[in-house]
């Protein structure tokens, strides 16, 4: 078993909390992990990406291979299409569609949703929509989290108590918001997989 | 013990302080900062009372490490690859001395300029110095080569380079640490004389450390960080070192090479290993991480004998740092690729914060220069070098730490008046004090912006060892008081602001504005943690 995940977003949008979380729950699995981060000047604002590798043997390379990626997860959406010369035929793309224009020529939505519709094996969703309603502005990432779990091969109950654990600090009340946020993402997910 | 998840980075940092560390010494820079940072915020490290924090430049950073060598303890200095420039003159000079307690120098390549200004390989520094190089293929390589390092160091007398790169620094994987052992106590250099390098001394010592070459390279053969792995096909072998070990056996998922291997951990060169494999080979592949150091060593300038195929004959790009896929097409097999970025994708540039001290600082010069022709600012390395993208379009210039002002210097001198330097507070103290004494002593015509928000911003906020201090540096070294100017660079004392820079323009003679303002980063974090600490008293 293999998972090479990329995590996509803009410097300051906390793609780490993801890996960090997937990350303990691969752990927690008894996986195989790799994860290389960016750091530095392209934190600034700029797009930055993380590659995520988990498997059930020892992993070689800290950089996934162009075209063998398993999963694009996006917390931006014109991010989520800069990354797929590393995506797999067989690859899904997972992205929130709440844009981050920080930028003066970004693109249109409707060129964007146009791109990303025309992949067969996604999941778009406004992750800071869904957040908002559930009273957890914050925890978008955790909605963008819940809507990869389906394709991550490590069980959904995993990846809830890596949650419960990173955030266990924070209080019972944090953790409820971030597993209802997870959960929602999770559910749009699997009633969206088809 | 449960496996730590570590960053390269943290594995040294987590490694030195196992293996007896007393202090590190540095100065921020991309990939290395990760090191010292995990030191400076280790419980473990505080309770062993290992001296951690962040030096005035990688110069003063190399010497004070050198001086707790000198002492007996084992010290580490941490910086980028273009620091090791900074730190050079004590670095070469370091293997003169050579080493008393345990000393690792570890120096942090940037191979495809991810974060910063050109990617140079500090393995020729190594060489150049003549000392013994460990480069760690993994996480795990590079927590045990932090105990073997200091243990080489003391036993050869001699500095260790350890040389990373981004790829390695940067990314995390599971390491396993080792039991823990004492530091060094204070114990002097048996010889008196070892650290005076007076030219009757230099010799004596320089031939020491030719004389160790060879135990050097003895040392590589014993320490399991090279191998000679065999395989059935002789038609090619491959020699790797550092993380390029990875990359071909991501090529190989059964993780069966067919080609002989030499894999790399440990200069200088073994021979034994080199001679055997070339020997046994009808060609050689080189897969190294940087430049092709180890490829110019085999082929030499006339490029007899066997092919020697790297970055040198174009099977690999000569620029950039290598991936699995790089190494693939080297090998002949077939490259994979997915879809094409759309072109609706456009590029997203870093750029300054939402509220960033800097851009105002940047609009009141911008227009404070409006009458001027441009191509008249000289700038430096840090968040502000983002003043040359759009929409502020500010600065000409950005070369190495501290080359704003003498740059500045130089172009008033040539008679482009007037000449602004724009440089931040952790830049100045860095490398910025001796050009302005060079400009207060020559009377130079030129406008010198410190932009102080307090910090070291663009590697993640460290302490600047400016703070608090610029006004009496620019004094104490003859700036005269009444151009020594403090601003509060924000929008509504942008016309204000605009007037003095205008008026300072004007000035013939040594001019420095101060922008004060505390990094937005920086401010944002202390608020949250203030607002951590109150949720946390009592109620009532």
């Amino acid at each position: 078993m293999k998972r090479d995940i990329i995590l996509a977003g803009v410097g300051g949008q906390g793609i780490l909390s993801i890996a960090a979380t997937i990350g303990m729950a691969a752990l927690g699995s008894g996986l195989h992990l790799k994860q290389a981060e960016v750091h530095g000047m392209s934190q600034r604002g700029g797009d930055v990406s993380s590659n995520l590798r988990i498997a059930d043997h020892e992993i070689a390379s800290d950089l996934i291979p162009f075209g063998q990626a398993d999963l694009i997860i996006s917390v931006e959406p014109m991010e989520s299409l800069r990354y797929l010369p590393l995506l797999s035929d067989s690859g899904w793309l997972i992205t929130n569609t709440k844009p981050y224009i920080n930028i003066s020529n970004y693109p249109s939505m409707d060129a964007l949703m146009k791109e990303i519709d025309s992949f067969e094996k996604h999941i778009a969703l406004n992750a800071d929509d869904i957040a908002k309603d559930l009273g957890t502005a914050r925890s978008a990432n955790m909605v963008i989290l819940g809507a990869a779990t389906p394709f991550l091969e490590i069980p959904h109950d995993k990846i809830a108590d890596a949650i419960r654990q990173i955030f266990t600090r924070k209080g019972a009340e944090v953790v409820k918001l971030n597993i209802d946020a997870f959960e929602a993402g999770y559910q749009f997910a699997i009633s969206h997989m088809n | 013990m449960q496996k730590l998840m570590l960053l390269g980075d943290e594995a040294i940092a987590q490694g030195a302080i196992d293996a007896g560390m007393s202090g590190i010494y540095a100065y921020p820079g991309t990939p290395s900062t990760e090191i010292t940072e995990f030191i400076i915020h280790s419980k473990e490290a505080q309770i062993r009372h290992i001296r951690s924090g962040w030096s005035a430049n990688e110069k003063t950073a190399m010497e004070s490490a050198l001086g707790m060598s000198y002492a007996g303890k084992r010290a580490m200095v941490c910086m980028k690859h273009v620091g090791l420039n900074v730190a050079a003159d004590a670095f070469v000079n370091s293997a003169i001395t050579g080493a008393n307690g345990g000393l690792i120098i570890v120096s942090a390549d940037d191979p495809s300029m991810h974060s910063s200004q050109n990617e140079q390989d500090s393995r020729f520094y190594g060489k150049f110095a003549m000392i013994p190089i460990l480069e760690p293929s993994n996480q795990q390589e590079a927590y045990d080569m932090v105990f073997y390092g200091f243990d080489l160091s003391e036993k050869l007398g001699l500095p260790v380079l350890m040389r990373i790169t981004t790829r390695l620094a940067h990314s995390r994987s599971g390491v396993q640490r080792l039991a823990s052992r004492e530091q060094n106590g204070v114990k002097l250099p048996k010889n008196p004389r070892q650290f005076i390098l007076l030219p009757a001394n230099a010799r004596r010592q320089y031939k020491s450390l030719l004389q160790k070459q060879d135990a050097m390279e003895e040392a590589g053969l014993n320490s399991g960080f090279n191998s000679y792995f065999d395989g059935p096909d002789k038609s090619m072998g491959i020699i790797t070192s550092g993380i390029g070990y990875n990359y071909l056996m991501e090529n190989y998922p059964d993780r069966i090479v067919p080609f002989p291997i030499v894999k790399i951990g440990q200069y200088p060169l073994p021979h034994s290993m080199i001679s055997q494999i070339y020997n046994d080979c009808n060609e050689l592949l080189i897969l190294e991480e940087g430049a092709p150091v180890i490829e110019e060593m085999l082929k030499g300038f006339l490029n007899l004998g066997k092919k020697v195929k790297g970055r040198l004959d174009n099977t690999i790009p000569r620029d950039g740092e290598l991936n699995p896929n790089i190494v693939a097409v080297a090998l002949g097999k077939v490259d994979t690729r997915g879809k094409e970025i759309p072109s609706v994708v456009v590029n997203r540039p870093p750029s300054l914060c939402k509220g960033c001290p800097h851009i105002y600082s940047y609009n009141a010069l911008n227009q404070a220069l409006d009458t001027w022709s441009k191509g008249r600012v000289f700038s430096d390395i840090g968040c502000y070098t983002l003043g040359a993208l759009d929409p502020f379009d500010a600065i000409n210039t950005c070369v190495d730490m501290g080359a704003s002002i003498t740059m500045a210097k130089g172009a008033a001198d040539a008679g482009l008046l007037p000449a602004v330097a724009v440089i931040g507070d952790s830049t100045f103290t860095h490398s910025g004090i001796t050009g302005l004494i060079d400009c207060v002593n020559d009377h130079s015509s030129i406008t010198i912006m410190i932009l102080d928000n307090a910090t070291t911003a663009m590697t993640g906020g460290q302490t600047s060892a400016a703070f608090g201090k610029i006004e009496d540096i620019c004094k104490g070294v003859g700036v005269h008081e009444d151009h020594i100017i403090v601003l509060n660079p924000s929008p509504k004392n942008h016309e204000e602001n605009m007037a003095i820079l205008k008026k300072e323009l004007e000035y013939k003679g040594v001019s420095v504005i101060i922008p004060r303002r505390e990094c937005i980063q920086t401010a944002m974090r202390t608020l949250k943690e203030s607002k951590k600490q109150k949720v946390g008293e009592p109620v009532n």
